[in-house]
């Protein structure tokens, strides 16, 4: 299960204008929900991609969030401010509570005037939970993973894995992003790293599986592989081994 | 005995059958899961039930038939089968039916296969009891009964280039009483009405029913929320009522613009729905369903009835505007009591016998509902169980 409700102390500025909103401590920025919403939905969808049959509907809203996101970022012009914090910090502990998310638009103009700030993270935990009054399923106990592969990915996996893997996909996703201007969602995905398709169909045997199935709306994934990636991916030949086996398991 | 059963509220499964296997796709080298996605009874016609059942590409009749019955006394054969030697027999009798234990016999009368690349997400049955359709995510086909290597494709929106997809169909439904026109619903949150009428292909629609979106709950995942897992015409046809994430809405066929009536089911879940979408919640399908009535009048379609989470299901009485909130579980109530009415603290202090938001499981969720065509039962499916329940008036 995806971590979730960790609040991120934010320095460099974020301190003191959180400390001004009413005196609630450490509520994520906007901006950096944001992110933590993109980051989640591209995870999503690479992990729906690993699937022989994905679930058509499922992707396309995925997708579609992906889409609007982008778009609302280039409309910030922070795209660009991306790139230069994602690399060694695109880590799934960003993957925090987003109530601000669900807030209207015209509430996030005040927060937006002030520009992102994505200074370092505090990975302690440091506000109080119980004050927490942000709509996160903070009950364990209530909300047990659904029967749900990404789910089971993620539990069998360690921590350290888990995240050398994706960060390096989602680093990498950054870094082609860095030499394009992404006018859309298919610029977004025609040079991501597809060495994981390759690596699929390695382990599966099977090479029509990316072109075809359902998920076509990706199947820009299937284009020439990056042959710098390829090394990358033989070394994590061995962790995807790992979770497609798992994946046929389950 | 079927009056027995009612006031003891006691029911005995009828009959089980498989209705489908899993198969490979070798072309594809996938495999097709036998898992039913959904049930459509034909009305009856004789003393046997039909339905249609599919999974996400074939789709199956099946006639469900008893056997209480059976000949006995032949002068040909023995009880057992055996002919027996025609020299033997020196006196003839007539046969006669002699009472047995209730057989149930589920047998395939027909397999509609091939036709859908996407997966089956709806079948509905014309009035005109020939034809059906079944929609896929990007297409509707129209079939009839009778015929099993034939259909026609009614609705195509797959794109030229699989890269501009952007909306899928959701669901689908023929109107009850205009044998040419049927909805169709998108996970845009769009309905469209179209008429067969008007083209073979019906790539335009006859009406499209939108409700625009309140710019106050904008967020990331208004999209989401407003993808439509269900339509449901109502008895006359003169409404239908669609199911998104959130709400229930009713439509008045006459109006495009905007629902006649708009129903909460858990608006408590707005402010969470990021966490349901992180745990992919916000992806599940409820559907929803009218009263039973045995007459197509309008002023019979009172009320509306759909699923929750935490075994909760929702009814709302469209007169009164008074909804229920009940639940289906085993710990909570016995058998044959009264259901207690449950409430769901949104925020602020909970009171007594209130559960709050944080409380619920989200794993318990009830997506499918049915009521009974003509009387006040009810039946409601859980994760593991199918619980039924009945008007206690009865």
């Amino acid at each position: 299960m995806f971590v979730r409700g960790l609040k991120r102390k934010c320095f460099d500025g974020e301190e003191d204008i959180e400390g001004t909103l009413a005196g609630i401590k450490a509520i994520p920025s906007y901006n950096l929900q944001r992110q933590s919403l993109l980051d989640m939905s591209l995870v999503k969808l690479q992990l729906c991609h690993m699937l022989v049959e994905p679930n058509l509907c499922r992707s396309v809203l995925i997708a579609n969030t992906v889409r609007q996101i982008q778009e609302e970022m280039t409309q910030d012009g922070t795209w660009q401010m991306i790139n230069t914090q994602s690399t060694g910090q695109a880590s799934l502990d960003r993957l925090v509570s987003t109530d601000i998310l669900c807030r209207s638009s015209r509430d996030h103009q005040a927060e937006e005037k002030h520009g992102p700030a994505y200074g370092t993270f505090n990975k302690d935990f440091e506000s109080d939970q119980a004050q927490d009054n942000s709509e996160t399923m903070s009950t364990a106990s209530a909300v047990q993973p659904p029967r749900n592969l990404q789910s089971n990915v993620w539990e069998m996996e360690s921590p350290q894995e888990n995240k050398g893997n994706f960060q390096k996909s989602l680093d990498q996703i950054f870094e082609t992003l860095e030499n394009k201007s992404p006018n859309t969602v298919e610029d977004l995905f025609s040079e991501v790293d597809s060495s994981y398709y390759d690596l699929d169909t390695m382990l599966t045997g099977m090479m029509s599986n990316t072109k075809m199935g359902h998920c076509d709306s990706l199947e820009t994934f299937s284009s020439p592989t990056n042959t710098a990636s390829n090394s990358n991916c033989k070394s994590d030949l061995n962790d995807l081994d790992h979770i497609v086996e798992i994946l046929v398991e389950s | 005995n079927k009056t027995q059963s009612h006031s003891r509220g006691e029911y005995n499964v009828y009959s089980t059958f498989q209705s489908h296997e899993p198969e490979f796709d070798y072309l594809k080298s996938l495999e097709i899961e036998e898992k039913i996605n959904k049930i459509r009874w034909l009305p009856q016609k004789n003393a046997a039930q039909f339905l249609l059942s599919t999974n996400d590409k074939t789709i199956k009749l099946w006639k469900i038939s008893e056997r209480d019955k059976r000949p006995e006394g032949y002068n040909l054969k023995e009880e057992d089968g055996r002919y027996r030697d025609p020299t033997t027999v020196t006196t003839l009798r007539v046969p006669v039916f002699r009472p047995m234990d209730l057989m149930v016999e589920a047998s395939p009368r027909r397999i509609f296969a091939n036709a859908h690349t996407y997966h089956i997400n709806s079948i509905s049955i014309n009035s005109d009891y020939e034809t059906y359709l079944s929609a896929d995510d990007l297409r509707i086909n129209l079939w009839h009964l009778e015929i099993t290597d034939r259909s026609f494709n009614i609705v195509d929106i797959k794109p030229a280039n699989m890269e501009e997809l952007t909306e899928v169909i959701t669901a689908a439904e023929f109107h009850p009483n205009s044998c040419s026109t049927f909805v169709y619903s998108s996970s845009k949150g769009t309905i469209r009405l179209c008429d067969m009428r008007a083209s073979a292909l019906c790539d335009r629609h006859s009406k499209l029913f939108e409700e625009p979106e309140d710019p106050s709950n904008r967020s990331f995942f208004s999209e989401i929320i407003s993808s439509i897992s269900d339509v449901k015409f109502s008895h006359s046809g003169r409404y239908m009522m669609t199911r998104d994430y959130l709400s229930v809405k009713i439509w008045d066929l006459n109006m495009e613009n905007r629902p006649v009536e708009t129903y909460q089911v858990h608006e408590y879940l707005r402010s969470k729905l990021c966490s349901l979408y992180e745990n992919d919640c916000i992806f599940d399908k409820f559907e929803c369903c009218w009263n039973g009535s045995d007459r197509q009048v309008e002023f019979l379609s009172l009320i509306v009835m759909t699923g929750s989470y935490n075994n909760f299901f929702r009814m709302f009485d469209r007169n009164t505007k008074r909804d229920i909130t009940l639940e289906a579980s085993r710990e909570n109530n016995k058998p044959r009591t009264v259901l207690k009415p449950r409430k769901v603290c949104a925020s602020g202090k909970r009171k007594k016998d209130e559960i709050s938001v944080d409380s619920l499981d989200f794993n318990k969720k009830i997506l499918h509902t049915a009521w009974h065509p003509k009387e006040n039962i009810i039946a409601v499916a859980t994760t593991n169980n199918l619980y039924i329940f009945q008007d206690k008036m009865n």
